[in-house]
């Protein structure tokens, strides 16, 4: 047990007569990269806020992190990091002061923040910047920083929404670089994006249609049975059946 | 006929003041031809939001000329303005009217009515429709899209400015969208769009790839391409990683990056038979193969050179 991170069963959420993820089951092993795609409006913001502890269940099971998403879910917070595209960093805090305060509300202590901090500076070559503005960076470093901090204090799952949209493609690289290592050292990454070529470097996706999961594999399995060339592929071949429309 | 829809020289534009200036434009230069769709390929925070507002008179820029239409960015704003569509990528509707009062203010704004320009957004906004007594902030993205589309068409513009209109979009939409300005086009509109996202250069007519406020390339997309001037592998194995480490390593290779299911490997000349048998001796269980470079190869050769 203790090296699945996520387990879900038959997780559902419904807004009224709305089924917005319709009895998802799947489970993520200890430092996997899974790869959650997914149409816009299939339900994939939803299934993540449940799964971070954020939105109650309507019914069905699931544990993140060992705890129970009904039960424990601040427990799971606690355990869990969190990037998005949209919101990452304090533009008007400095380098330094976002990592403090971030590695503070996860409660670590002053000494463990100050040892890691130089260490994550140094990975990121960001020494010399470290008392700048978030917002003086440019903003492929500013995603690359996000990241680091999202995983600062060590929580055993990542969820990265969308973390390289906009992204120059020179940076979009670097940053799965930086998801390998953590995924290396142990922290399962649970990872959104558009970018079908980034379903590649997953090691296991799932496509969510329609509030359901309707495939989950190694991409090299997926294009094997859905006949497909490429992710790309896949993809537009599974979303077309969608019967929803986009929120 | 060819005839210049816009045409930009020199443009520079600068935000703040002093000691915190920040060059958001570095004198860029090029024309857009009648009925061309036009696209603007580069990351976030490379300008493309920064030069469609100069274009569309809504801020101005500190050095350079531009015209649109004919008509001087600074001089004739008045008549650009009742001239171009502009969407901007942050949907900028009113979210309390409903669909039909949104499309019918700005008809009225511009001095026509639904009625008349009907045939221009029909295939658009018959998708919506049904919904239109729905208010706006209601609608599913998907469906804000089309209104803001037809909303920034409803005056019958000459020349429409689209700011990442599929930025966020599933792969699926993202395909109708670019239909749907395919059938813009045959209506002689001519259309500037931006994006993030390399692979839709294909579906533009000519490109502007654009990066911290300079211009990488100009060409069609087939252009850029042929301009990439060095051979490029793709080669995979079991173990990728590795695998990209140690033919980064070879002396042949001049960069290598992951691409999708292959890493792709830019080689200095020919060198393909010297990494294969570099690779068999490291012991690697690899497929290698040419390949095509697209795009974001492109983008990313002509980042590295600058």
């Amino acid at each position: 047990m203790a090296d699945k991170v996520i387990i879900a069963e038959k997780l559902t959420k419904r807004f009224g007569d709305f089924t917005a993820v319709d009895a998802i089951s799947f489970e993520v092993n200890r430092g996997e990269i899974f790869g959650f795609l997914g149409a816009n409006g299939a339900g994939k913001t939803t299934a993540m806020r449940m799964l971070s502890g954020l939105s109650m269940p309507t019914s069905g099971k699931a544990t993140v992190a060992g705890f129970d998403v009904y039960r424990e879910n601040e427990k799971i917070k606690r355990n869990i990091g969190y990037m998005s595209q949209k919101f990452s960093l304090y533009e008007d805090l400095t380098v330094r002061e976002n990592i403090r305060f971030y590695a503070g509300i996860y409660g670590k202590s002053s000494s463990f923040i100050r040892e890691k901090t130089n260490s994550v500076l140094q990975e990121l070559h960001l020494t010399g910047e470290a008392d700048k503005l978030v917002r003086s960076l440019p903003l492929g470093w500013k995603q690359k920083l996000a990241f680091s901090v999202a995983i600062f204090h060590e929580p055993r799952l990542v969820f990265l929404d969308e973390p390289t949209g906009g992204v120059d493609p020179v940076t979009r690289r670097e940053f799965w670089n930086l998801i390998y290592e953590a995924a290396a050292s142990g922290i399962t990454v649970f990872v959104t994006t558009h970018y079908m070529d980034e379903a590649e470097y997953c090691n296991r996706v799932s496509i969510m249609v329609d509030g359901r999961i309707d495939a989950l594999d190694t991409p090299g399995g997926l294009k094997r049975s859905f006949n497909a060339v490429s992710m790309d592929e896949v993809f537009l071949k599974l979303a077309r059946k969608a019967v929803r429309t986009a929120d | 006929m060819n005839m210049t829809a816009v045409s930009i020289s020199k443009i520079v534009k600068r935000y703040g003041k002093k000691k915190a200036v920040t060059t958001a434009l570095h004198g860029i230069s090029f024309e857009v031809q009648q009925g061309e769709i036009f696209g603007l390929i580069g990351p976030d925070g490379a300008g493309k939001t920064s030069l469609f507002r100069v274009l569309t008179t809504l801020l101005l820029a500190e050095e350079g000329t531009a015209t649109v239409d004919g008509f001087d960015v600074v001089k004739d704003y008045k008549e650009i303005r009742k001239r171009v569509g502009y969407m901007p990528g942050r949907f900028s509707l009113y979210q309390d009217l409903t669909v039909k009062e949104n499309l019918e203010f700005f008809a009225t704004i511009f001095n026509t009515s639904i009625e008349e320009n009907y045939d221009l957004i029909k295939d658009i906004y018959s998708q919506i429709e049904p919904f239109k007594d729905r208010r706006a902030g209601k609608l599913s993205g998907g469906m804000k899209q089309k209104l803001a589309l037809s909303c920034a068409l409803i005056h019958r513009p000459s020349v429409l400015f689209l700011d990442e209109p599929t930025t966020g979009v599933d792969a699926v939409s993202r395909k109708e969208f670019w239909d749907m300005l395919k059938r813009l086009k045959e209506q002689g509109i001519t259309i500037l769009v931006s994006t993030p996202y390399m692979d839709e250069a294909g579906m533009c007519d000519r490109v502007a790839l654009i990066q911290a406020g300079r211009i990488l390339s100009i060409d069609t997309p087939q252009g850029i391409v042929r301009q990439f001037g060095k051979k490029l592998l793709a080669v995979k194995a079991g173990q990728m990683l590795p695998l990209l480490q140690a033919v980064k390593e070879h002396v042949a290779v001049a960069d290598a990056y992951p691409f999708g299911e292959y890493h792709h490997v830019v080689m200095k000349g020919d060198g393909r038979q010297e990494l294969a048998d570099y690779l068999t001796k490291k012991g690697f269980e690899f497929e290698l193969k040419d390949a095509e470079p697209d795009i974001e190869d492109c983008f990313m050769g002509l980042m590295k050179e600058e």
